[in-house]
């Protein structure tokens, strides 16, 4: 969404959770994803191994992002590939549609990319009245409901087979209704094959890109990436300015880890690794090939030692499996493009505080997703800071955005009361240290809306009739 | 094996304090079973995470210095519940890290160690049950499962009871919903996954469901109770003093 949308999280989260179908398909397919990535790192110490690797390798290209930009562009164009820059989204997508529009193409086929749903792309492009054919099945599945993804990997992942059986009969003109899969996955393959020889312009997005080389890595499943990316004369690569990595090395180990962490493949069925247009002489490929690097706040993001471990993502959506949150609401609740634990701490920093820092309230802190993320992002740290910054005010240069939004609220008073009763020497003041326990010194919670919360499947805890610190001064335990 | 020590300090924790003394006496008492002096600072009062992990350092350093000063001593700080070891071993070090207190913060942080692995690391206690057969189940808390990596201590004491069996849960490593402040901020999510423990609890027949963390239990406790599902939720010091004292 843009920022200007509005979202209720409240409402969403409610709705989400009243829907026994939506956590049903969610649980069933976390559980599978989660299975797949723990039979593939069986080996304990070889993935500690392998992911210290991985982050020492995206911590080492954040330290010199600029850099290595400058040589990604350097690289591409010498090889032959048109470098853009945009700051924002609006130009990111402006840059697109200039190119589409200059080859008066108006077929464009995409392969799946979360930075092309982050520039609102589809959107853009159809208000020229230029069609974007989603091409990887997922993307595709939603593409026909008028769906957002609800998973960074997986983006129909809500759906359950029926549904989409249910989804293809009523949608794809003379699709007799079938709930088998190689069915369905033939209906698909029919139509979008169509599609592929009919686009004008591939879309796609970028998994990493070599800066020592200029080369545009990227992976996919079904093929249809390469379609995209050699089928049509034009090739468009959309990319996060973080995606570059320093050398050709560097690459292995990322993507075992994407990989392995995404899917629970040691590796994907295809990996296009892209590094000019067609040269003369050659049969195939795109005659023009730009990459496109958003910016869209990831800079601002580089410059603080704490959030810019953030930019450490390669988007493998393991977070997002196994968290307990995510496996509830699944992606759209969350209201924005990028869900779960990454989501939660990305897009606040992107979109400001004021409009996605509940997104940062969602979360036990349980650090499940910490515990799988191939880069070691310590994501529930960034959850505290936002938290943190949700509520001061700062004059850092690198505070995030909407910084202090909540900083007039009531919380902040009761939280000094809380301090108070805990750091003055002990005193048994019940009452104010229950407070303390469940965070009744709440924001616009009052009592009665605390006791409410709690007891919606609960029964009130109960107080013991002694401290421990009267029973063991009771029992002659030493205070020394 | 590290060295036995002839003292150690216990921290109580406030949710221990308030609602389960007897766990907490329990711990003690398991302590000073195996001959160590245990010491309760009447100081002592939180460790701080309900505000950190709301968003307020600021405030939490001044209940964590007040903790700093209460242990005084270089005698092991033991603590019941991973939650509260987490804060102190883990997050004390972070949040002192640009104080005056910095250094003091770390050798606190280095003395914290959880009650169950106290006991079977430091201690190497031997158990003799003396209960009655009985099946119960076992909930891992987050921070004692990853911050503190010590739940094979705590499942390694209940399999010591001859007479307990031990009947693990479908998703043992999945949160309860607890989060603190987030029951009550997030009370819809919260109530989803508490309700989901609550059933997974149900399905394995325990009698009973054990955990280190007196926060889970406060979650899955009132969660049981509430569904009326004759399933007690008990801290496993209390449970093995129970089954081994007298
Ligand atoms: S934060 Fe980590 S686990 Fe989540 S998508 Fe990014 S790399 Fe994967």
């Amino acid at each position: 969404m843009a920022s200007s949308v509005v979202v209720d999280f409240p409402k969403n989260f409610a709705n989400a959770l009243s829907n026994p179908q939506l956590r049903r398909n969610l649980r069933a397919a976390m559980d599978t994803l989660g299975m797949r990535r723990r039979a593939i790192f069986s080996d304990k110490d070889a993935f500690e191994a392998l992911r210290a690797q991985g982050d020492a390798i995206r911590q080492r290209s954040l330290r010199q992002l600029p850099q290595l930009l400058e040589q990604l562009e350097k690289k591409c164009t010498e090889n032959g590939i048109q470098v853009h820059w945009a700051e924002t989204t609006t130009e990111a997508s402006q840059i697109c549609l200039s190119i589409i529009q200059s080859h008066h193409a108006t077929r464009v086929i995409k392969g799946k990319s979360m930075v092309s749903e982050e520039m609102h792309l589809n959107h853009v492009l159809e208000e020229h009245g230029i069609e974007a054919l989603e091409t990887d099945l997922g993307e595709y599945i939603i593409q026909l409901d008028h769906e957002t993804p609800s998973h960074i990997i997986v983006p129909a992942i809500h759906k359950n087979r029926d549904q989409i059986a249910r989804l293809f009969h009523d949608k794809i003109p003379n699709t007799p209704y079938t709930e088998v899969v190689e069915e369905l996955n033939a209906i698909a393959r029919k139509v979008l094959r169509e599609k592929f020889c009919a686009g004008e312009v591939g879309v796609s997005g970028v998994n990493f890109a070599v800066a020592e080389t200029g080369t545009l890595c990227l992976v996919e499943n079904e093929g249809n990436g390469r379609m995209c990316t050699t089928a049509p004369p034009v090739h468009i690569a959309v990319m996060g300015l973080e995606k570059v990595v320093e050398r050709l090395t560097d690459v292995p180990p990322l993507l075992r880890l994407l990989t392995g962490s995404a899917t629970g493949q040691l590796i994907t069925t295809y990996f296009n690794m892209i590094t000019s247009p067609r040269k003369s002489g050659e049969k195939d490929g795109p005659k023009e090939v730009h990459l496109v690097l958003l910016d869209n706040g990831r800079s601002k993001i580089l410059a603080d030692p704490e959030l810019r471990q953030t930019l450490k993502c390669i988007r493998c959506g393991a977070c997002l499996n196994h968290c307990p949150v995510y496996t509830r609401l699944g992606g759209h609740a969350y209201g924005y493009v990028y869900p779960g634990p990454i989501g939660s701490i990305l897009t606040p920093q992107i979109e400001g505080l004021e409009n996605a820092g509940a997104m940062a309230s969602a979360s036990t802190l349980c650090g499940a997703c910490e515990e799988v993320c191939p880069v070691k992002i310590p994501i529930t740290h960034i959850l505290r800071r936002l938290r943190n910054e949700s509520y001061s005010k700062t004059d850092s240069p690198n505070a995030v955005k909407g910084h202090g939004y909540k900083s007039n609220l009531a919380e902040s008073l009761t939280w000094k009361g809380w301090a108070l009763t805990n750091s003055a020497p002990w005193a048994n003041v019940l009452n104010a240290k229950l407070l303390g326990l469940l965070g009744s010194q709440l924001t616009k919670l009052s009592k009665v809306e605390l006791v409410k919360n709690w007891t919606q499947v609960r029964t009130m805890p109960k107080f013991a009739s002694k401290s421990l610190h009267a029973l063991a001064k009771e029992k002659g335990i030493s205070d020394e | 094996m590290p060295t036995r020590p002839q003292k150690v300090y216990y921290f109580g924790t406030c949710l221990i304090d308030l609602c389960y003394p007897q766990a907490g006496m329990a711990g003690i008492e398991l302590i000073q079973r195996e001959g160590i002096e245990v010491i309760f600072p009447q100081q002592q009062s939180c460790c701080g995470q309900p505000a950190y992990n709301a968003g307020f350092p600021e405030e939490t350093r001044k209940v964590a210095r007040q903790q700093l000063k209460a242990f005084p001593h270089d005698y092991p700080i033991v603590v019941p519940s991973g939650s509260c070891g987490g804060m102190l071993k883990h997050h004390y070090p972070r949040l002192f890290a640009n104080e005056p207190e910095a250094a003091e913060a770390q050798r606190f942080a280095s003395r914290v160690i959880e009650l169950t692995e106290f006991l079977v690391t430091v201690l190497d206690i031997k158990l003799e049950d003396r209960g009655q057969p009985i099946k119960v189940t076992w909930h891992s808390s987050c921070s004692a499962l990853r911050e503190m990596g010590v739940i094979e201590y705590s499942k390694s004491l209940i399999r010591q009871l001859q007479n307990v069996e031990l009947i693990e849960l479908q998703r043992e490593r999945e949160c309860c919903g607890f989060g603190g402040t987030f029951s009550v901020k997030q009370p819809d999510i919260s109530s989803a996954m508490v309700s989901d423990k609550v059933s997974d609890i149900a399905q394995t027949g325990a009698a009973r469901v054990l955990s280190g963390d007196c926060g889970c239990l406060m979650n899955i406790g009132g969660a049981l109770e509430y569904r009326n599902i004759a399933i007690p939720a008990q801290h496993l010091a209390e449970f093995i003093w129970e089954r081994t004292h007298g």
